[in-house]
């Protein structure tokens, strides 16, 4: 048994290092800053113990992808190639249109089309939309619909793109460790977490615009310098100088626009690669419905002038208006291939690709949260120390096995936080706080079964052997209840709640081996050192 | 059992250790009219005032709403707050204070609007409408944050940076803010207060641009309809669940009616602690459901001690009453129920006095809920395990007896 209990103890000291280096890493010293230091600057192998929003004031936003919204450009899209394929193959009198885009925008209805076209139409689909379908119906009724794996494919990607693009504007914050993630509870949610930005009204903001595409009216240009454009004449009035993409041959060009652009960047639906009327490479985008009739509007007034568009405050192309363009342009220049790829994902990473619709609201200020730290930690230490003095008085030498056990149940609690890097709450800190309460249990449970057989006549070292041996199995059972209740609180649970069942399971988990184990090894050695005959305080 | 002198006691010689029961023998099972009685007071009291008083209390995250938490800098008028509301089209708002009275903390409840687009600007909404004498073109400098007034220090540019405005001015801003959150809780009295936060040519700028109102918003929640529901189902779904694992675990470790007893246990203690709730119109949150079931561990921890008892008694005293086996069981281990009772609840009852206004619902539930699952576990659990039994043999079928800890069965009659 002594040779045992040498390695026993060593490999308790050992546990004892590991988690605390997983709490504070290698402090510099044993003051207190350099241990807070420690505690909240993670190292690559331990994550440090994160603090929740709740804790350290952020704002916390639930939204919604309106992913018909999406849904819709495409359909709108097949809608246009139906309509332009039909009339190439002369079925003029065919009726194509969308009976109920708001709640099935995968659907349209083609009507009025004769048995003999039939064929063609059927020709149009597979050539040219392979996602859809086609199904003839009464009447000379066809419905094209797209396939639901396209469908739900098209929705999920939506959100991903979603994710990225307000990923990308939340950049802009410089907020340090935000979350921007899918939102298990519902259907095509997307959660933001920001700590440290109590503006919500400002992330709504950012989040629904971009300053990366503008289309502008051009006045005048190309221009080789700035003041070649200045000297050009009287500048109409609300119009300023901005740089055009520079010339093949590197040199810079400059044009006279409005100030206002007629378009921008949050009324941009998506992009992609396409063609212009040559069959050179383009970028086509689709603007939001709103959009699309402000540029109608805008368009309409300014026939045969001048627009451009305008990429990251650089023109980067200039056409005349033929004709009031509604929601579908396309951006024409000396682009190549790539190079239209690369603007179209620039773009769409830059747009939104479907409406958003503000779910849920959260912002705690900072002051909020350090109140509720102080608040939480000054509950943990008297509740503690409460707990510890009681144990002294009631179990007398036994008591500071006890005492020892909890403290160690904290430190490991700690460094299971710090190494995963948990997030820890106010209700965190509250089970935390509960642990401690519950872990005494097990304590408890094993010292009153060995007061009892110590009553019985028992010798000390076969007392604590039945004290330990029957309380094993109803520490086991009640262990097992609780991480299973603190499981389904996990699974079940959202932010705040989360935290709670997590540092419940460690605290569990760390109790299992200090009140078992570590209190064993305490109670052996202390057995190991006294007499035969000796008593046993406790 | 022999007395205490006959036989050599291994504790301490000298002193006596402190023991608060050392051999109890209380007659538990005879007072369970007196523990029926109790229990049916409190649920009715309960169950009544769920259905005819307060109801169940149901806090934003369950039906939705907008919860402005706003800290003024003098005591908060209630009437002119509602009256301010009112003006705003904001109706049925309630306010309560919170915090203690010397903090000047109130708390303002928007219901539920049914049109979603109340919930794009609710906060904007009620600071809007609590700052009635704004002067035109000035905003308010306790309720910005620091990222507005970096965008208003940057545009005015008040020393003249030029480019390398930014960092500074961030820093600036926050600095002001900080103060502003940490130092003086949220609401500046006047422009005063600033002096050392940061450049005068910069606190000038600020003052022209902004005013102060006499209060802040600390904290803001906004739950949607869809969100709402959302939770509710949650929440009810891990309840179940939460029993329902129960139940099985219980019934794999003894026989299905102590997973009987065990759930009907912990709905009574659910039900008394949510009718508390609703006798005191306390709201409940998502991190009450999560006292709750935490409670029910932890109820369910003490019931599962008492059956552990009960098991191995049965065991060792095959002849002797199912009633007598019980009563001693529960004797036996009530040094054990009474001490972690205890020892919880001290430091439940710290968090209750201690952690804070937004862990208090949370902690009150875990008060009520530690001291009803103490109760039940004996008052409750038990007495439906004898009154099984005692059904059972009424019938002249044999009695059904825990396995000993491996799933074997053994029927053992028991004498009536």
């Amino acid at each position: 048994m002594n040779k045992n209990l040498g390695w026993k103890l060593i490999l308790i000291i050992a546990a004892i290092l590991v988690f605390v280096y997983g709490v504070f890493g290698v402090p510099s010293g044993v003051s207190g800053g350099a241990l807070a230091n420690g505690l909240l600057n993670p190292s690559p192998m331990r994550n440090g113990i994160h603090l929740g929003l709740d804790l350290k004031g952020g704002t916390h936003l639930i939204l919604q992808v309106q992913v018909n919204d999406a849904v819709n450009v495409d359909t709108d899209n097949a809608l246009q190639v139906l309509k332009s394929g039909l009339k190439n193959a002369k079925v003029a009198s065919a009726d194509v249109s969308k009976p109920d885009p708001t709640n099935h925008p995968e659907q349209i209805v083609i009507k009025g089309v004769p048995p003999e076209s039939a064929a063609d139409l059927r020709t149009i689909v597979e050539d040219r939309l392979p996602e859809y379908s086609l199904v003839s119906s009464a009447n000379n009724t066809f419905t094209v619909t797209m396939k639901p794996t396209n469908l739900a494919d098209l929705k999920s990607r939506a959100v991903q793109q979603a994710i990225e693009t307000i990923r990308n504007r939340i950049d802009q914050l410089g907020v340090s460790e935000p979350i921007i993630e899918e939102h298990g509870l519902g259907d095509y949610q997307i959660l933001v977490q920001l700590p440290g930005i109590d503006d919500p009204a400002r992330v709504k903001e950012i989040i629904q615009s971009t300053a990366m595409l503008e289309i502008r009216q051009v006045f005048s240009g190309p221009y080789a310098s700035q003041e070649d454009a200045y000297k050009s004449g009287a500048l109409p009035e609300d119009a300023v100088v901005m740089p055009g993409k520079n010339n093949p041959d590197g040199s810079p060009t400059f044009y006279v626009v409005s100030r206002i652009p007629a378009v921008s960047g949050k009324d941009l639906r998506t992009a992609g690669p396409g063609t212009d009327e040559n069959g050179r490479p383009a970028v086509s985008f689709t603007l939001t419905a709103e959009g699309g009739r402000k540029f109608y509007a805008f368009t309409s007034e300014h026939v045969k002038d001048l627009l451009g568009v305008v990429l990251d405050g650089k023109v980067q192309s200039v056409a005349t208006i033929d004709e009031p363009i509604r929601d579908q342009g396309i951006i024409k220049g000396r682009f190549t291939d790539q190079e239209v790829k690369d603007q179209a994902m620039i773009l769409r990473s830059g747009a939104l690709p479907a409406g958003i619709k503000y779910l849920e609201e959260r912002t705690v200020g900072p002051s909020l949260g350090s109140d509720s730290i102080h608040a939480g930690i000054r509950a943990a230490v008297v509740g503690m120390a409460a707990v510890l003095i009681f144990m002294l008085i009631y179990y007398r030498a036994a008591g500071i096995n006890a005492d020892i056990a909890l403290i160690l149940n904290l430190v490991i609690l700690l460094g299971f936080l710090g190494y995963t890097g948990a997030t820890l709450t106010l209700p965190g800190i509250a089970g935390v706080i509960l642990t401690v309460g519950m872990g005494v249990d097990s304590n408890v449970l094993i010292f009153e079964r060995i007061r009892e057989e110590l009553r019985n006549g028992k010798t000390p070292p076969s007392a604590v052997e039945q004290g330990f041996a029957h309380a094993w199995v109803t520490i086991v059972d009640t262990h097992v209840t609780t991480i299973v209740s603190a499981i389904i609180l996990f699974l079940f649970g959202t932010g705040p709640v989360k935290g709670f069942a997590v540092t419940l399971s460690f605290g569990l988990f760390a109790n299992l081996f200090t009140a078992v184990f570590v209190s064993r090894v305490i109670f052996d050695w202390v057995l190991s050192r006294k007499r035969i005959g000796e008593a046993l305080s406790i | 059992m022999a007395g205490e002198g006959t036989r050599p006691t291994w504790t301490k010689k000298g002193s006596s250790s402190v023991e608060f029961f050392r051999n109890p023998n209380i007659d538990f099972l005879g007072k369970k009219w007196y523990f029926i009685v109790f229990s049916l007071v409190f649920s009715t009291a309960g169950v009544l005032s769920m259905l005819f008083w307060h109801g169940i209390p149901l806090g934003i995250d369950f039906r939705g709403g907008t919860l402005v938490y706003v800290k003024y800098s003098h005591t908060p008028d209630d009437n002119a707050i509602r009256a301010a509301m009112d003006r705003a089209g904001l109706k049925n708002v309630r306010i309560q204070t919170y915090g203690g009275t010397a903090s000047n903390e109130v708390l303002i409840d928007v219901p539920q609007a049914n049109d979603q687009a109340a919930l794009e600007h609710p906060r904007e909404q009620v600071i809007g409408a609590l700052s009635s004498n704004a002067p035109a073109g000035k905003q308010d400098l306790n309720n910005t944050s620091s990222l507005a007034l970096t965008s208003y220090l940057m545009q005015k540019d008040p020393l003249h940076l030029g480019t390398d405005a930014q960092q500074r001015y961030t820093n600036s801003a926050q600095a002001i803010t900080n103060f502003r959150d940490k130092t003086k809780g949220g609401v500046l009295a006047s422009f005063d207060e600033l002096k050392g936060t940061a450049e005068p040519a910069v606190l000038t700028s600020i003052e022209d641009g902004f005013f102060l109102s006499d209060f802040g918003v600390y904290q803001v929640e906004i739950v949607g309809p869809q969100v709402g529901a959302q939770l509710r189902k949650q929440a009810l779904l891990a309840t179940l669940y939460s029993l329902l694992g129960m139940l099985i675990y219980l019934a794999f470790r003894f026989e299905w009616i102590y997973g009987v007893a065990a759930v009907i246990t912990v709905f009574h203690d659910t039900l008394i602690t949510v009718g508390a709730f609703s006798l005191r119109d306390y709201p409940m949150s998502l991190t009450v459901i999560a006292a709750i079931l935490t409670l029910i561990g932890y109820s369910n921890n003490d019931t599962i001690v008492v059956f552990d008892r009960i098991r191995e008694n049965l065991k060792l005293m095959r002849r002797e009453k199912l009633s007598d086996i019980v009563n001693r069981s529960i004797n036996q281990t009530l040094s054990r129920t009474i001490l972690t009772a205890g020892l919880t609840f001290l430091t439940v009852l710290a968090l209750f006095l201690f952690g804070g206004e937004v862990l208090h619902a949370f902690s009150f539930a875990l008060v009520i809920g530690i001291l009803i699952g103490t109760y039940s576990s004996i008052a409750i659990a038990a007495p439906i395990l004898v009154a099984y039994q005692d059904w059972r043999s009424d019938r002249n079928r044999p009695p059904v007896v825990p396995a000993a800890g491996g799933g074997r069965r053994e029927k053992v009659k028991a004498k009536a």
